[in-house]
């Protein structure tokens, strides 16, 4: 009996020791390319910001799911007036900041109306324009009357710039940020990492990890051996496509390729001559080969595109047949246009690896029907000032990442130079439609024109490629906006 | 003495406030607004506007000169526009990665170069010459990127003795800290180590044609006690200035190698504020970089003196 015990309780220490040693792992080191330059959603538009703080620190009133669709966050559920212009949340109860103090409707007051105020340096301003009043019901309910129906306008409410902040620590969240979120701000170690810890007051479902550790590794070369040395264990929006083929066929890593919401293009100025020119743009449209430039700048991972509309939205039409690769058409399409003899223009191209490879193909290409681009390589402050702010550029290749953007093409003074009245009444028209079919047809007849007046040089969608250790579930594959949501992710052993 | 020093002192003090205007001129040149950075591209000009006046950056250019200059006498670096946080606070957060690096690869490239150069000289023209000179050769010409990912990809995948990169700060301990900074300290060592062997080797072997070295040699002094007492001492002043040029490279010029092992070092933080125009950041710590070279450049001046006598007693 007593040698039973004894060989018991021995097993049973066994057992003990043994799970313990193997039990999951709950700590994570995620890599990213760009540090934010703060932390504070709400105050900047840098996409590194929403990548370590979105749906993990901050929340909003709704968010954006793995695949672009509307949940409810804070929100539990809202109701609309039948006109479309009174929008009441009921929000959940029990919510507590990072700091301790309770969430309720006045902090969505303050929020959105800080967000759309006078002096806001909010980078999403246009999110707000709608809203006219805000208003606390009680407590746990918000009444939004907007000055008009905005069929965007619970999506709006997703983006890490409508995210919901205490009036308490609004003005330091840029270095301590505050929020909601399942997980909280730990520290900031500048130029190295950014840690979060699990919150325990956390209002929802709790997550699996503990701890997750932002590291930033600002070289291409060196994600690679920070994956194989086992720093690093996840780089969701990896660095390079090219260098993906290493962890490939390695079996202790997953390699997801997912789409994106970034419509790469080949901007063009359409108001300086010859691009201001149909037949010019259109030349320029069947002089590139897609195939060749997705092959050579995203390693043959991009989606071609005919227009400015992801393929993974219900609402994109296929338009890539409009503009085939034909050099001949290319030609005579110039020399209807009285340019024979082909002409010079130059090529700005900011610093992403799908700029600056692609620009050397897409040059190659466009030699070939006669236009001789000169390529100026320039920063990302140059492009903005120069290209996007002065307008002083013929051609350039961006990726246009911010989900249903197509209204940009409508905007006034926009660095396109691009102005269709018969494009900004179907903009408009769109805005104060809510069904659904009818929205559809005004998305589809937008991506028509701007492939029929052939705008831009529509190229492909920017493909993200995400590469995790295979012991890890739970990462978004696409990314219909630049987030890294952590709530899901765990260990599987 | 007190000549040569104040004279050296008046001219760091000339250079400092010519190098303000400079780095100053310079940045106002270049095309970019932090504001526009800062916004992207969905706010509209007004926004831009607004964000500008909050920065004071639609002030006079004078004024915000002045501004500056004269916070900097007073040693108030300024506010980050991007950070938001005091400069100083970045720079001092930098320093403790960048200065230790420094000086462990400054220590590490003269403990190789030193020997390498007097074994090289000692044996001028022979085998172990011309061995030692192609391998100071092939360490100039090595790319220390490459370099750099061979070293990780040894030490930090394949032998896993150390990280492959990332500093996790001295507040984990001594050891950790150090042993973020072992393979980059070697990166950056080696290209100096070989560019200073050779710069020994050639001092040396001016030095040993001399006509005291002959002498020492003649009255019976051995080969090794010459080269060690006599020579090296004599050669010391050409690779003292390299050595003192080499440091303040090591103290901000080591952009590609804390890219490849991501270390918060100095140099990343003055190529994020250019790319982010974060110009007061950019400026600041220019400055203060400036400060350290003419220090350090003070500093060798002075070591000269004391490996020469006859500056010393020079009026």
């Amino acid at each position: 009996m007593k040698l039973w015990k004894t060989i018991l309780t021995a097993a049973g220490l066994v057992v003990a020791t043994g799970t313990s040693a193997f039990a999951v792992r709950t700590d994570l080191v995620i890599g990213i390319t760009l540090e934010p330059p703060h932390l504070d959603p709400t105050a900047g538009a840098a996409a590194a910001i929403d990548e370590v703080l979105y749906a993990n620190v901050f929340e909003g009133l709704t968010r954006i799911g793995p695949n672009g669709e509307v949940l409810p966050d804070l929100a539990e559920s809202w109701t609309v007036s039948d006109d479309g212009k009174v929008y009441t949340f009921k929000l959940h109860t029990g919510v507590k900041f990072h700091d301790g103090t309770d969430f309720n409707a006045d902090d969505v007051k303050f929020s959105l109306d800080r967000a759309r105020a006078d002096n806001s340096v909010n980078a999403q301003k246009g999110l707000f324009a709608a809203i006219d009043t805000v208003e606390v019901a009680d407590p746990g309910t918000v009444k939004i009357t907007l000055k008009n129906p905005q069929s965007s306008f619970l999506y709006n409410m997703g983006w890490g710039d409508a995210v919901i902040v205490a009036p308490e620590t609004a003005d330091t969240n840029k270095e301590k940020p505050v929020g909601t979120g399942p997980f909280r701000f730990q520290s900031w170690a500048k130029g190295s990492s950014i840690t979060l810890i699990k919150s325990d007051t956390y209002w929802g479902a709790p997550v699996s990890l503990d701890k997750a550790e932002f590291r930033i590794v600002p070289d291409a070369a060196a994600a690679i051996p920070a994956l194989l040395s086992g720093d690093v264990q996840a780089f969701p929006f990896f660095p390079d496509p090219d260098s993906v083929a290493q962890v490939k066929d390695d079996p202790r890593f997953k390699v997801v390729i997912g789409a994106t919401e970034g419509e790469t293009i080949l901007s063009i100025n359409n108001k300086k001559p010859p691009f201001d020119r149909l037949q010019v743009r259109q030349a320029i449209s069947f002089a590139l080969d897609r195939k060749a430039i997705i092959d050579g700048a995203s390693a043959g991972l991009g989606v071609p595109i005919g227009s400015h509309m992801s393929p993974a939205n219900k609402a994109y039409v296929d338009l890539t047949g409009l503009y085939p690769h034909n050099v001949e058409r290319a030609r005579e399409l110039l020399k209807e246009a009285g340019l024979e003899n082909g002409f010079k223009a130059t090529l700005k191209l900011p610093p992403p690896p799908y700029a600056r490879l692609g620009g050397e193909i897409i040059a190659s290409q466009l030699r070939d029907v006669g236009i001789d681009l000169q390529i100026v390589p320039v920063e990302w402050a140059q492009w903005l000032d120069q290209v996007f702010t002065k307008k002083d550029y013929d051609l350039t290749i961006v990726s246009h990442t911010e989900p249903n953007d197509i209204d940009i093409y409508s905007r006034k003074d926009y660095y396109f130079n691009y102005d269709n009245p018969t494009f900004d009444k179907i903009i408009a028209d769109l805005n104060l439609t809510s069904d659904e079919a009818k929205r559809m047809t005004l998305l589809g007849e937008a991506q028509k024109i701007l492939a029929d007046d052939a705008v831009v040089g529509f190229l492909y969608e920017l493909p993200k490629a995400g590469v995790w250790d295979a012991k890890l579930e739970g990462f978004w594959e696409n990314a219909p906006i630049q987030a890294n949501d952590l709530t899901k992710v765990k260990w599987t052993e | 003495m007190t000549t040569y020093l104040l004279n050296r002192l008046a001219i760091a003090v000339i250079t400092l406030v010519l190098a303000s205007m400079v780095v100053f001129a310079v940045l106002e040149i270049i095309p970019g607004d932090p504001a526009r950075l800062m916004l992207g591209m969905n706010a509209n000009a007004d926004q831009v506007e607004l964000l500008r006046n909050q920065m004071g950056l639609n002030a006079p250019l004078a004024l915000r000169y002045l501004h500056w200059a004269g916070g900097l006498l007073s040693l108030d670096f300024g506010r980050s526009y991007t950070y938001s946080v005091p400069v100083i606070d970045l720079v001092r957060e930098r320093v403790v990665v960048s200065l230790p690096l420094a000086l462990i690869a400054l220590a590490l490239s003269t403990i190789i170069a030193i020997p390498v150069g007097l074994f090289s000289a000692g044996r001028h023209g022979r085998a172990g010459d011309t061995i030692a000179t192609g391998a100071a050769q092939l360490g100039v010409a090595v790319p220390n990127f490459w370099f750099a990912l061979m070293l990780i990809y040894l030490f930090a995948v394949w032998l896993r003795l150390v990280p492959a990169g990332g500093f996790p700060g001295w507040s984990a301990g001594v050891w950790p800290a150090l042993k973020s900074l072992v393979l980059p300290a070697i990166a950056l060592a080696l290209p100096q180590a070989a560019i200073l062997a050779r710069v020994t080797r050639s001092a040396l072997i001016e030095v040993l044609n001399e006509d005291y070295i002959r002498t020492a040699r003649a009255k019976g002094l051995p080969y090794r006690a010459v080269l060690w007492r006599h020579a090296l001492r004599n050669a010391m002043i050409p690779v003292l200035t390299i050595l003192g040029l080499q440091f303040a490279f090591l103290l901000a010029g080591t952009i590609i190698i804390e890219n490849v092992f991501y270390l918060p070092g100095l140099g990343r933080l003055v190529f994020q504020a250019i790319t982010q125009r974060d110009l007061i950041v950019v400026e600041s710590v220019v400055m203060l970089l400036v400060a350290a070279v003419i220090a350090v450049n003070l500093l060798v001046d002075l070591s000269y003196a004391v490996v020469d006598p006859r500056l010393r007693s020079r009026q």
